[in-house]
């Protein structure tokens, strides 16, 4: 590409028009943001599952029981919405309203989720009743992990372009990359981008066996962190291409202004001592935005309180930045990791850091990690915010970083 | 924009299609409702300690994958990008058994890491220490689909000059049988099998003699049967191409009630060739990755064999084909590919 110049006119922004998040934090952005700003963390003791490991496990649930989610949401009795499907139609739709979309089909719209469990919260309660249990048997067809957004697209009228990404713990961030891309291409005009996971026993146990669990509150980034604790959540963003969104007279919430995705390519679960993966995740986003490491005013990092993450990302922002590490902080301690959706929450809540310029604190903090000596912020701090870095890192080596700009 | 050619395809599926030269010569009838692969010796291609742990969808993806690099003489790709529609339901059944067996106490983390819907590409990216670009797509019939648009993305916007691309879904061991279950209750349910397989693709920007171009891919999540034409309408003319230009018409036909949306469709192409494969490698949600296979290959050997001949004679040579497929009326793909 020769004239650089004008390829910069031709390819539009991304701007996110719009947000929509229900968290263990809160059921809209209103009550997430007031959390964050009050230091309240939405971690507890499990409610909605029957588990053995009630008393060894703290999580991250979202107040709302299926029965109350399904109300709000005017579903008929014989619908065959998995929780996650719930959850994910819930903040999707809170999204599309932010937004102020009227008409969803007056703009060429795709839909581009992300999920782990799928509908696995009712297949493990119903896997050996499904042949004899004729009542149940709906939601056989609600297991794979693309009903989920099948409902929200057809609730939402989108009939276009509809995906779900499955990429374990970074899936949404690559939603929103997808999404970027779309809009960036012109083969969208408009996208909404995020994910929903269900807390559900099947993970509960995965992570328990995987010994990475804690007990307690998380902390994050500690030199004493002893593991994670699950959450779950659904948000979603409305991408629009800029001309449209100016067009249409919307305020724009803030830009995505680059993106990368890479792998560790080291083991299926672990991540690398050298934090290779993040590294180039980062590393990319940075090129794809055309910024430099000092251009970054705050990182939401991935930090899940695993012995194993925050080392190897501490190393990682170390190797991009160097001695000047911007303000960065894993706002995990407040939602719990919540998997597919972790990279939409994270993503909202960095909209936030923008629009409030605050970093928005890593509770639980108290002592760096010997290694790195990176001290995250620990109360929320007022500062001037232009660019946003957000972290999210799975199993199967899969890296994606974010970065969001001041609108 | 580049233009994006398919440089190798591979299939490990329910016919012999992987270690073999020809195409499709002998076919193998399948008499059951569900029908496994044809596997291959998976040590010639992977390690015996990986493949241990490995559930049958990973190394049919893991060994396509590798075959198809191998073929396309690629030792890297720039982005490795999978589907699955039920991903790796084998180790989520295993691990979800022992918990309700043993009531969550006692359980080992193997076969829940492995139960990711990820797996594939990730055991791919890590048997190749390969730190590219890698995404996993998991949208019921669009899971293949939504890999091959994103692979696609990359090579004609120049983000990446090579693509290793593909679509695997394994049958597993219980939850299928109450898929088929369900289909069975049905009126109108499906009357080919159930099947699994891997067929991945190394596309590129690189052209050479005779290679197959993917002149363009499209995905609808819903559309009415009136919808649909029109939207085909369109696709067809976005991409400059009259209904007659079109050499043969590959459709995911598999017997069920939504057939008619095939049979609306085939009215477009009244003279064209019209294929179908999915009595041939069963259905599944990445069923349509087999299809892409065949097509390449019709294109490449210029030769139909007569299971795949739905309606029409194979008379002339083909140099466009043009791929539908839906899922239970929703779900629909237009790939149209064309031979250079």
């Amino acid at each position: 590409m020769p004239n650089t110049e004008l390829n910069k006119i031709k390819t539009p922004r991304v701007a996110i028009t719009g947000m929509g998040i229900i968290s263990a934090i809160g059921n809209s952005v209103e009550s997430n943001k007031k959390a964050l700003f009050a230091s309240e963390n939405g971690i507890g003791n499990i409610t909605l599952i029957n588990t053995i490991h009630l008393d060894a496990i703290k999580v991250g649930e979202v107040k709302l029981s299926n029965e109350a989610l399904i109300s709000a949401l005017q579903l008929s009795e014989n619908n065959n919405f998995s929780r996650t499907a719930l959850l994910g139609l819930f903040a999707a739709k809170a999204a599309v309203k932010n937004s102020g979309i009227k008409d969803i089909s007056a703009y060429k719209t795709g839909l581009i989720s992300a999920t782990t469990v799928g509908g696995m919260d009712k297949t493990e309660l119903y896997l050996k009743q499904f042949e004899s249990n004729p009542k149940i048997q709906k939601y056989i067809a609600s297991h794979h992990a693309g009903d989920s957004t099948q409902k929200i697209a057809d609730a939402l009228g989108i009939i276009d372009f509809v995906t779900t990404i499955s990429t374990a713990c970074s899936s949404a961030t690559n939603a929103i990359m997808l999404g970027a891309r779309f809009i960036k291409s012109g083969k969208l005009d408009r996208v909404i981008v995020g994910g929903t996971d269900a807390l559900s026993k099947f993970t509960i146990n995965g992570f328990k066996t995987l010994m990475i669990q804690s007990e307690e509150l998380c902390k994050p980034f500690d030199a004493n962190r002893n593991g994670l604790n699950l959450g779950e959540a659904a948000a979603y963003l409305v991408l629009e291409s800029e001309q449209i969104a100016i067009k249409e007279n919307k305020p724009i919430l803030a830009y995505v202004s680059g993106y990368a995705n890479a792998n560790d390519a080291f083991h299926q679960t672990a991540s690398s001592h050298n934090g290779e993966g993040a590294f180039l995740a980062i590393d990319k986003a940075l090129q794809n935005a055309s910024l430099l490491p000092r251009d970054i005013n705050y990182i939401n990092a991935h930090g899940t309180a695993t012995p194993n993450n925050d080392l190897s990302e501490s190393v990682a922002i170390k190797r991009i930045f160097e001695d000047k590490v911007p303000d960065f902080s894993s706002t995990k301690a407040f939602t719990g990791h919540t998997l597919a959706a972790a990279g939409a929450v994270e993503a909202v809540f960095s909209v936030l850091a923008l629009q409030e310029q605050v970093v928005f604190p890593n509770i639980n903090f108290e002592t760096e990690i010997p290694e790195t000596g990176l001290k995250p912020v620990t109360e929320l701090k007022r500062n001037q915010i232009q660019n946003v870095l957000s972290n999210s890192f799975g199993f199967g080596g899969n890296c994606s970083t974010l970065i969001l700009s001041k609108a | 924009m580049k233009n994006c050619y398919i440089h190798s395809a591979v299939s490990i599926s329910t016919q012999n299609t992987f270690e073999t030269k020809g195409f499709l010569t002998e076919i193998v009838e399948h008499s059951t409702k569900k029908i496994e692969a044809i596997h291959p010796n998976y040590k010639n291609f992977i390690s015996p300690s990986s493949l241990r742990r490995m559930a049958t969808g990973v190394k049919m993806g893991v060994a396509a994958s590798s075959k198809a690099l191998e073929i396309a003489n690629l030792p890297q790709p720039e982005a490795i990008i999978t589907g699955t529609g039920m991903g790796c339901i084998e180790d989520t059944e295993k691990f979800l058994n022992s918990i309700i067996a043993n009531k969550e106490k006692f359980l080992t983390p193997t076969s829940f890491i492995q139960s990711t819907h990820n797996t594939v590409a990730a055991q791919i990216a890590l048997g190749l220490k390969c730190k590219v670009y890698n995404n996993t797509y998991v949208h019921g019939g669009l899971s293949f689909e939504s890999a091959l648009l994103d692979a696609h993305m990359h090579i004609i916007q120049d983000e990446a000059k090579n693509v290793l691309v593909g679509g695997v879904d394994e049958l597993g061991n219980e939850f299928i049988d109450h898929v088929m279950m369900m289909e069975n209750n049905t009126e109108n349910g499906l009357k080919v099998p159930f099947g699994e397989g891997a067929s991945f693709f190394v596309l590129s920007s690189d052209k050479f003699e005779n290679c197959i171009k993917i002149k363009a891919i499209e995905t609808i999540s819903s559309a009415s049967k009136e919808g649909l034409i029109l939207r085909l309408k369109l696709f067809l003319s976005q991409n400059n191409i009259g209904p007659k230009t079109i050499d043969a018409f590959v459709t995911g036909q598999n017997g069920d009630g939504f057939d008619t949306y095939y049979d609306k469709a085939s009215t477009l192409f009244p003279e064209t060739l019209n294929l179908h494969y999915k009595h041939l490698s069963g259905e599944f949600y990445t069923a349509s990755s087999f299809g892409l296979f065949i097509a390449t290959q019709v294109l490449k050997h210029q030769t139909v064999p007569k299971s795949l001949i739905n309606q029409g004679e194979f008379t002339k040579p083909i140099k466009t084909v043009l791929l539908y497929n839906q899922f239970k009326g929703r779900d629909h793909s237009f790939i149209l590919l064309e031979r250079q």
